[in-house]
């Protein structure tokens, strides 16, 4: 076991693990984060996406003690208790079905944006190829994108508090 | 571990969507007496929850009970409990929009808890897309009932005959007299109806009430949206696969790994220096690890080192030899036999004799969340955190499993991934319950890719055979159809002797389930005709990942695509429009049939006007660019599930240099009756076609003859962003086209249209080739190879 450190939404955390532990674990279960989750372990779903210094990552298979730059998960990319113009975005649209894997394409969408601000459907629909759906959402996430990158999303939503101790 | 028995305050946070009123069971339990009940909106951040210590016996939630469906608070707000589960398809959404507008209260003063056995009444869970159209009426019932008691209390409490009182939001008010008012909350909140209730099971409950007229409902019809979808997408929710306990620990399954091998030895100091191991658990051919952490239990399932016996005989025949193994294998049951007329004369006598056959492979559920649950066996009892949408049935299965009272087991339903019929969510319960019941403390499993895809079950394959005559005119006169289904042993739910560990244990019935070979559920009007349908099995029968069980719509879109098929490949020998052919084959005078018949035209005429449907025969004759590889072309499948039509129209653009197909643009005329929430039937209907865009392009369970081979998302491709159509529209039919009718009940929807999809796509491609494809999936390289076949 080794210590690791990592910095996750904003905050500071050292954890005891074998270093070889893919992120995902630790971010579930030592620092009980609930957006990203266990789709294939393999790299191929996008569940587990997280965004490590603006881009996507895979958070199933990279070692957490691999991991030095400033992680976003789900729960981070509120600003001020109000949502991102994405979350709020997928409300407007009523996107998920299930939801499981809607981390997956918020997260890979958000880094989509952070690098092409304005993408054209056919570099939306590129961008978002790896972010599986078995719901079938697809058609709503990519109308939530546009209406992001149409500036046509205000946030009005605050971020849902469930924050009780178990 | 945990030493009493509660529920983390969290989870029933969680179930009460964050917006936590009371204790049920402590509510329940002060019968009459006024508690501390506090409503549904009153706290702020729903850190605040009354004692939810229970260490059981759980006892049936009682459905002749009103109180054990609605409580109202004492700020006039209210709580709903019913027996379903909803996998995103809004149906709790739904019974909320019912439930308010019977009991007149205002959709965002109430809330809804589903699915959890021991607090709300056992109405089945899900299956079969019948939420709204068969469980969503005794809801409606009950809530009519409780208004009309309050309606009762209110005229004692303000001396007023009923007759005279008006009720708006849970406020009765005098008809003539405004300053008469009083509020339920006044009247009962915080305490119980104590009031009994009439049927003789869950579907019949009843009360005294009627439930309104169709004139009378505001809250039904409107576009509200779904309560559940915030805390989806900002991360708060908490899911089955969140919930962690005090001395929790993790377990990993070890499959054989050839199909049908049994256990010989199992290798302990294999993993002997694991960090974490817990122990090694096996049983029969079940095999597990347990670890305190997750990717502890990863490893050492990947670690353990078993040694299985190869079983004497090939399990299946490979993938590809499957349909000829199916046409060749002895019957092994027959699902259904039907004549009408003389179909052989009228072949015989036919002026065009048409012949095809079709094959549709095993496809999966392949949840995008392997199957998970977290059983605690503190106190004695057995609660389960799982998504299971079954949640009643995986309480008594579990209880019949360990052989403990089913009073001793609850089942807490929670979010989790998709769920269309009998997933691994069922067999991922049992593991759970039962490796905590040998280690005596929660354990939390979780499938891992390759098992949910190789070993969840499966919709059967089906080969058909299909033979139709066609007079001078182009009319249809005779049709037989002949289905095989490799459907022997069809699991049911949570079957103690049919889940996977049972299986594996060498636990299993006297004789198998046989499941079903199906005719089509179309209403068109053949005079002579032979349906038939059997069933074949496979060599292995148990211990198979190739089990059988239901996936959306069991066998429909197999059917369909067969059936919707070979009426269109019988309209392009009539040269026929396909709409048109189809049309006048509904034409009859049966007047049982005559309203179904009637709401299918009104459908189809409803898809092809939307559309644009220009009135042609197949193939199109339009000649694409030169030099362009593109051709296009639209193709029709209709169908007709329990009370729902669907006429599904797919505009296809296919690459003949690569095979490669587009599905460029979908119009469903949909029509389900009553609608309660118009934006989420066409969120659902659109998901729902979709997925069967996804079995049509993509979905096939590939295998040799002694494993599965799709085991992930390359071997086992899923539709993808890139697959998507440029537009979906969805057009909501319901109704009676004969406005003298009455209103038509509140129909199913999500299966319905996952049906008639492979049929459109393929009859599209037909038409836009002239190359009639008779097997799914419609990837390039079987696409290429049909188009080079025909050239």
């Amino acid at each position: 076991m080794t210590i690791v450190t990592l910095r996750v939404n904003g905050a500071s955390h050292e954890v005891d693990i074998d270093p070889a532990t893919p992120l995902l674990y630790v971010l579930r279960n030592d620092l009980e984060l609930r957006g990203p989750r266990f789709g294939c372990g393999l790299g191929q779903c996008g569940v587990c996406t997280i965004i490590v210094d603006g881009a996507a990552v895979r958070s199933c298979t990279i070692p957490a003690s691999q991991v030095s730059g400033e992680i976003t998960t789900l729960e981070g990319l509120s600003t001020n208790g109000m949502l991102d113009p994405l979350q709020q975005a997928w409300i407007d649209e009523q996107v998920p079905q299930c939801g499981y894997c809607q981390n997956g394409q918020i997260m890979t969408a958000k880094a989509l944006l952070n690098q092409n601000p304005n993408p054209t459907d056919i570099e939306i629909r590129t961008g978002m190829e790896g972010a599986l759906c078995r719901c079938m959402t697809y058609y709503r996430i990519q109308a939530a994108i546009k209406r992001v990158v149409q500036g046509a999303v205000v946030s009005a939503t605050p971020e849902t508090d469930q924050g009780a101790d178990v | 571990m945990s030493k009493t028995l509660q529920l983390p305050k969290i989870i029933e946070d969680a179930l009460l969507q964050a917006n936590p009123s009371t204790s049920r069971r402590n509510f329940l339990k002060s019968s009459g007496a006024l508690i501390l009940s506090v409503g549904v909106n009153s706290i702020p951040g729903g850190k605040v929850l009354a004692q939810t210590t229970d260490s059981g016996p759980y006892t049936d939630p009682d459905f002749l009970q009103l109180d054990t469906w609605i409580v109202i608070h004492p700020d006039n707000t209210a709580s709903f409990f019913v027996g379903k589960t909803d996998g995103g398809q809004g149906t709790g959404t739904a019974f909320r929009q019912m439930m308010c507008d019977e009991l007149d209260i205002a959709y965002d003063k109430t809330n809804l808890v589903m699915g959890s056995t021991d607090t709300t009444p056992d109405q089945g869970g899900s299956g079969g897309s019948d939420g709204v159209e068969r469980d969503g009426w005794p809801m409606r019932r009950v809530a009519a009932e409780a208004r009309r008691v309050l309606l009762g209390l209110a005229s004692d409490y303000l001396e007023i005959p009923i007759t005279e009182l008006v009720v708006s939001n849970a406020i009765i008010t005098s008809n003539n007299d405004p300053s008469k008012i009083v509020t339920y909350a006044e009247l009962i909140g915080g305490r119980t109806f104590n009031v009994s209730l009439t049927g003789e099971n869950v579907n019949a409950t009843s009360g005294v009430a009627n439930v309104k007229p169709v004139s009378d409902l505001n809250v039904i019809g409107q576009s509200i949206q779904r309560y559940d979808i915030p805390a989806k997408v900002d991360g708060s929710l908490i899911w089955a696969v969140d919930v962690k306990l005090p001395g929790m620990v993790h377990a990993r399954n070890v499959r054989p790994p050839l199909v049908g091998a049994t256990l010989r030895s199992i290798d302990e100091s294999s993993v002997a220096d694991t960090p974490g191991l817990i122990r090694v658990v096996s049983r029969g051919n079940y095999v597990a690890v347990v670890c305190e952490r997750e990717e502890q239990a990863i490893s050492a399932a990947r670690q353990l080192q078993v040694d299985w016996a190869a079983p004497s005989e090939a399990p299946f025949p490979a993938s590809d030899d499957l349909f000829d193994y199916m046409r060749s294998a002895t019957i092994a049951a027959n699902s259904a036999s039907d004549i009408t007329g003389d179909p052989d004369s009228a072949l015989e006598a036919a002026e065009h004799l048409i012949e095809a056959e079709y094959e549709v492979p095993y496809q999966g559920h392949t949840a995008i969340g392997p199957a998970h649950a977290l059983a605690d066996p503190s106190d004695g009892q057995m609660t389960i955190y799982s998504n299971d949408i079954k949640s009643y049935g995986l309480r008594r299965g579990v209880a019949k499993f360990l052989g403990i009272a089913k009073e001793q087991v609850r089942v807490i339903y929670m979010d989790g991934p998709q769920v269309y019929g009998r997933t691994a969510a069922d067999d991922a319960g049992f593991e759970a319950a039962f490796l905590a019941h040998e280690l005596g403390r929660p354990v939390r499993v979780q499938w891992m890719r390759d098992e949910e895809t190789a070993w969840d079950t499966k919709g059967p394959a089906y080969t058909f055979k299909l033979r139709g005559g066609l007079d001078r005119q182009g009319k249809l006169v005779a049709l037989e159809y002949a289905a095989r289904a490799a459907d022997y042993n069809h699991l049911g739910y949570n079957q103690a002797d049919t889940v996977l560990i049972a299986q594996l244990m060498g636990i299993r019935p006297s004789e198998p389930a046989k499941g079903r070979s199906v005719t089509p559920s179309i209403k068109y009007a053949i005079a002579n005709q032979r349906m038939t349908a059997d069933i074949v099995s496979l060599p292995l029968i148990w211990g198979t990942p190739l089990r059988t069980g239901n996936l959306r719509d069991p066998n429909g879109p197999q059917v369909t695509f067969a059936f919707e098929s070979f009426i269109d490949e019988l309209a392009a020998v009539a040269s026929a429009d396909p709409v048109q052919f189809r049309l006048d084959l509904l034409t009859s005078s049966d007047e049982d049939d005559l309203l179904r018949r009637a709401r299918s035209i009104a459908t189809l005429n409803a898809a092809a006007e939307s559309f644009g449907w220009e009135t042609r025969p197949s193939p199109n004759p339009q000649i694409s660019e030169p030099g362009s590889p593109f051709v296009t072309g639209r193709g029709l499948g209709y169908t007709f599930r329990n009370g729902t039509v669907v006429a599904l129209i797919a505009e296809v653009e296919v690459n003949r240099t690569t095979g490669h197909i587009w599905v460029k643009r979908l119009v469903c005329g949909h029509d389900c009756g009553l609608v309660i929430n118009p934006a989420g039937l066409s969120h659902t209907v659109e998901c729902g076609i979709l997925h069967g865009l996804s079995r049509a392009l993509w979905e096939e369970v590939q295998f040799d003859t002694k494993k599965i081979k799709s085991v992930d998302w390359v071997s086992h491709p899923s539709l993808r962003h890139s697959d998507i159509p440029e537009t979906i529209e969805i057009v909501q039919v319901n109704g009676d086209p004969n406005p003298d009718r009455p209103d038509l009940p509140h129909y199913g929807a999500g299966e319905a249209s996952h049906k008639p999809v492979i049929a459109a796509v393929a009859n599209a491609i037909y038409d836009a080739t002239g190359v009639r494809l008779r097997r799914p999936p419609f990837r390039k390289e079987r696409v290429l190879a049909a188009i080079h076949a025909q050239t």
